[in-house]
């Protein structure tokens, strides 16, 4: 049989061929020839026809039946063929394969080679790609060569200890011994592999992060990292000036960790950070690269305000480089310390706003996100310009945040009602079909409770579907106004604006199209129906023509359409009298405050949220929440988009239930409002952070109570409520320290039964001091709509005495006045 | 580091490095995809992107080459695309001013120097010099073997 053909010609005969088909046929026929090969048991060319296979593997075709030769390769003498072998093993012998254990035997004796690439080889694939069963039958060899002279080995090691914890995490303890001196070579490749190691055991172990700190570990990273800065040029090591970048980004990395939450850690790293961030040369991305770990360190330790100021302003610097790929990184770093640094990163608004016209599209998204962290009641104005402009142009995948996230920061920071308005039509006229269809109600109880603006805003609505009525949610809207203050709309009263001129007929024109109209959703059509109906009350000269239109619809085939016109015919023809009372104007609803951005609390420049029974804090965005708080709330059964007039929402025929419906009403025909399900919540005061009594109607005085007392630690509460708001109770606690040490980092946590809602504000200080010598005072409020009896779980965290304490606590002996 | 692709503009495969088991049939779909995702971006974007729970690191190089790395969230982006830099240093050491084919027939020399590089997915040595003296080791102790006693050669690949 002749020699098999040499891989390189073999690559040259595929790559002749012209078509798919004829490149399958060439593969096949080699394939045939390779597999008679292997069962000749041929040793000479097994190496050979083996890298051939992985060739073809490459393209894309099946190359299994070479598994059990890459056995033999690795277990033949040769060093080619060792080679190859372990090649073909990591390609073709993950763990998911029956033969994967075979190797153990091979590697073990490879481990112990007397040739250094050899043990090379084995531990490479060892540490690739060994199954668990293999790591913990080979960890006691990785052990070993952990603790060789020989750099070229004891690096690999170093790797290979990280996969064998990585599988296995029991055997981390095994290699702790190894890890002693494992930071004294010179040898760069072992530094390298010994900090990725140690980063690994702390980042998996509590128990080895704690154990590190006190051998001085920091102390030893950062005499090494020192060196590197200062020591002069190492060609062997320099990248555009800057000595080993890798293993500077890996060591900061490794601070990073040991420095997190550890007081005593930060600050012995605090001066060489300073070093780094402003000696490190920016002109290449090696350098920004080493400043971008050195930010990401700074933010996640305990790092002094000063360290942190200037980790933000890089930031900001980064923000203005030429090299997109900088600009990225600043604002994903930036959008994870907006919260906790909110006022440093404000400084660098004008920068975050111009990323929003950058080319790139992930760029674009994440200024789009850290622009929504950014406004506030002071910039909501100038912000709002230019996110509207954003949404005019931006791309349609980002309409629908966007638009949400203006509607959010519209209703937080709104600085007048007719801004409000103008807002919200801007946002219904730009992306109006990319509003998210839980926006809609949202909107019409804004409408609703803007009472004045009611003119200008219908006027408005109905010139802007007057052109255009295919964006549903502002057909929606619109139909929706239209129909509740039609009146304003023909009567020409509108201060804010020259009032139009629009007769009777011309409205029910325009709300008839919607309904005719091939574009509009079947909802949108109940809106223009209803609305049509209620001009019935609010016009005077058509309502015979609303008449007309309503029966034509009592024959739809659309069977809402079809139901609502058959009842609205009713109330025409039996209930006429009762017309007026059911189709008055909405009441104004009270305003419900959506959970917008939890509180967080800071504590030692860190965030938590402070609340635990709140939704999970947002990044600024909080689109689809906010608009399900609003339907939970709304509670009942007829919770469609539609904002139900509540009769018409009953699944009934016309007649029978519409009767019990009103059977409470009073049916003199005076104004009764419409049963709408009353959302009788009081505003939550999401700002103010003193705590000062915040009513101005105090209820008589409640007795205070002891919520905890035990070793040492007391907690009081003290209770405030209104007369007029009797569902908010506003509970100061105090918490106080009668041992002989101070409790530190003292983290106060309450989570209330469903049926309430909490708010915790920020705490005095984190430190009780010893002796009772002072207090630490949060506010809490309490929200108790259903009156229900107090109860309280408290969770307590601080250090005491050197330990980490914590605690959990009911409290249930809150007084009667506190919550009736 | 999750796993290292690099493929032609015509997304045909050069080299595949896994660092995380997966089935082969897993392995083609997220080549496949990924192949796709960043065939599409522009000139004008910017080296990352997000794809599935992963950071995706990727550099053009040859005007017909993509060197494409996954690498986890607490990843340095970066530095990572200093660690792909640094290999096609190493690849155009070895072959001597790199280019596609070099790799398209040296594919397996291609492996084994990110072996000597990178290995379950970090970095294992950052002196240039002393991985390119490692892989001429190997080289010369893979040219040895190849003759048995008599001077013939044999089992070359």
């Amino acid at each position: 049989m002749p020699a098999p053909i040499r891989l390189r010609e073999l690559i040259r005969t595929i790559r002749t061929a012209r078509t798919q088909a004829e490149e399958r046929e060439m593969i096949q026929k080699e394939c045939a020839a390779i597999r008679s090969s292997f069962r000749e048991e041929d040793n000479t060319y097994r190496c050979r026809n083996v890298a051939k296979l992985l060739y073809m593997h490459m393209l894309g075709y099946p190359a299994h039946f070479g598994q059990l030769e890459c056995l033999k390769l690795i277990a033949s003498q040769k060093f080619t063929d060792k080679r190859i072998g372990y090649l073909g093993a990591m390609l073709l012998l993950d763990e998911r394969q029956d033969v994967h254990l075979l190797m153990t035997n091979c590697i073990k004796n490879d481990l112990n080679h007397s040739t250094q690439y050899v043990q090379g080889l084995a531990l490479c694939t060892l540490g690739c790609m060994g199954s668990s069963e293999m790591c913990r039958d080979l960890a006691g060899e990785v052990e070993k060569l952990l603790k060789t002279s020989n750099s070229y080995l004891r690096k690999k090691a170093a790797l290979c200890a990280v996969h064998v914890i990585r599988k296995v995490p029991e055997l981390m303890e095994m290699f702790l011994p190894a890890t002693k001196n494992l930071l004294n070579e010179k040898n760069h490749g072992v530094l390298h592999t010994s900090v990725v190691l140690l980063t690994e055991m702390c980042e998996r172990s509590p128990d080895m992060l704690a154990h590190f700190r006190k051998v001085g570990l920091v102390p030893q990273l950062v005499r090494i990292l020192k060196n590197l800065i200062m020591s002069g040029y190492s060609p062997e090591h320099d990248v555009s000036g800057i000595s080993d970048p890798f293993l500077q980004v890996r060591i900061l990395r490794l601070l990073r960790i040991l420095g997190r939450n550890d007081d005593d850690s930060s600050e012995a790293m605090n001066d060489i950070l300073a070093q780094v961030a402003t000696n490190t040369e920016t002109s290449k991305n090696v350098g920004n690269a080493i400043l971008y770990e050195t930010v990401l360190t700074i933010m996640d330790i305990k790092s002094e305000s000063g360290l942190r100021v200037l980790a933000i302003n890089i930031l900001g610097r980064f923000l203005l480089n030429n090299d997109k790929n900088i600009r990225y990184v600043a604002l994903t770093s930036l959008l994870k310390t907006v919260q906790t640094d909110h006022n440093a990163v404000q400084r660098h608004r004008s920068t975050i706003v111009d990323c929003l016209k950058d080319l790139d599209v992930s760029i674009k998204r994440r200024a789009m996100e850290l622009s929504f962290a950014l406004v506030n009641g002071n910039n909501v104005r100038g912000m709002m310009k230019e996110l509207l402009y954003f949404l005019d142009s931006c791309e349609p995948e980002f309409k629908a945040d966007c638009a949400s996230g203006i509607f959010l920061a519209a209703e937080k920071y709104a600085p007048s009602k007719r801004w409000h308005i103008d807002t919200i039509m801007r946002v219904l006229t730009t992306a109006g079909s990319y509003v998210r269809d839980d926006a809609v109600p949202n909107l019409i109880q804004l409408i609703t409770n803007s009472v004045e603006m009611h003119a200008y805003t219908v006027q408005r609505l109905y010139k802007a579907i007057l052109g255009d009525y295919s964006q549903q949610p502002l057909v929606q809207v619109a139909s929706w106004c239209i129909g509740e203050y039609g009146d304003l709309l023909v009567s020409g009263q509108c201060e804010e604006e020259e009032p139009i001129q629009v007769t009777e007929d011309e409205v029910l024109d325009i709300l008839e199209s919607v309904l005719i109209s091939n574009m509009s959703a079947s909802v949108t059509r109940g809106y223009a129906l209803t609305a049509i109906m209620k001009l019935s009350t609010r016009f005077t000269c058509t309502v015979n023509r609303i008449k007309k239109v309503v029966s034509v619809y009592g024959s739809s085939i659309d069977v809402e359409l079809q139901q609502r016109a058959v009842e609205y015919n009713a109330l025409f023809k039996k209930y006429d009298h009762m017309r007026p009372a059911l189709l008055e104007r909405m009441p104004v609803m009270e305003k419900v405050t959506t959970n917008g951005p939890t509180e967080i609390v800071q504590t030692n420049g860190e965030t938590e949220p402070a609340v635990l029974e709140t939704k999970p804090p947002p990044s600024g965005l909080q689109p689809a929440s906010q608009a399900n708080d609003l339907l939970d709330l709304l509670g009942e059964s007829d919770i469609t988009p539609v904002i139900p007039t509540a009769p018409t929402s009953k699944p009934a025929s016309a007649g029978g239930e519409l009767l019990d419906l009103l059977g409470d009403l009073n049916l003199t025909g005076s104004p009764v409002s419409a049963p709408v399900p009353q959302i009788a919540q009081p505003p939550f005061l999401l700002d103010g952070l003193s705590s000062q009594p915040l009513f101005n109607d105090i209820a008589a005085g409640i007795p205070s109570i002891t919520a905890y007392n035990k070793n040492g630690l007391k907690i009081d509460f003290t209770f405030e409520r209104s007369n007029t708001n009797p569902s908010v109770t506003v509970i100061t606690i105090q918490a106080s320290n009668s041992t002989e040490l101070d409790m530190t980092d003292f983290v106060f946590q309450a989570a209330v039964p469903k049926t309430f809602q909490l708010q915790l504000l920020s705490p005095s200080s984190s430190v009780i001091p010893a002796f009772n010598s002072g207090n630490i005072t949060q506010v809490i409020k309490v929200l108790n709509p259903q009156k229900q009896q107090l109860r309280m779980r408290i969770k307590l965290t601080y250090n005491h005495k050197g330990s980490a304490m914590q605690d959990l606590a009911e409290v249930n002996n809150f007084p009667p006045q506190s919550w009736q | 580091m999750q796993f290292m692709l690099l493929f032609s503009r015509q997304g045909k495969l050069r080299l595949q490095k896994w660092y995380v088991p997966l089935s082969d049939k897993e392995k083609k779909k997220i080549t496949r995809e990924l192949v796709q995702t960043v065939l599409a971006r522009k000139p004008k974007m910017c080296s990352f992107l997000e794809w599935r729970d992963l950071k995706i690191v990727y550099k053009r190089l040859y005007a017909s080459l993509y060197f494409c790395c996954a690498i986890e969230d607490q990843d340095n982006e970066l530095i990572t695309l200093e660690i792909i830099h640094r290999y096609v240093e190493l690849l155009d050491k070895y072959f001597g001013s790199v280019c596609e084919l070099d790799i398209i027939f040296n594919f397996e020399k291609a492996y084994f120097i990110l072996d000597e590089f990178l290995l379950g997915g970090e970095v294992q040595e950052t002196s240039k010099k002393n991985v390119l003296k490692a892989i001429e080791q190997a080289d010369l102790l893979q040219e040895v073997s190849k003759f048995n006693f008599s001077g013939q050669s044999i089992g070359t690949v």
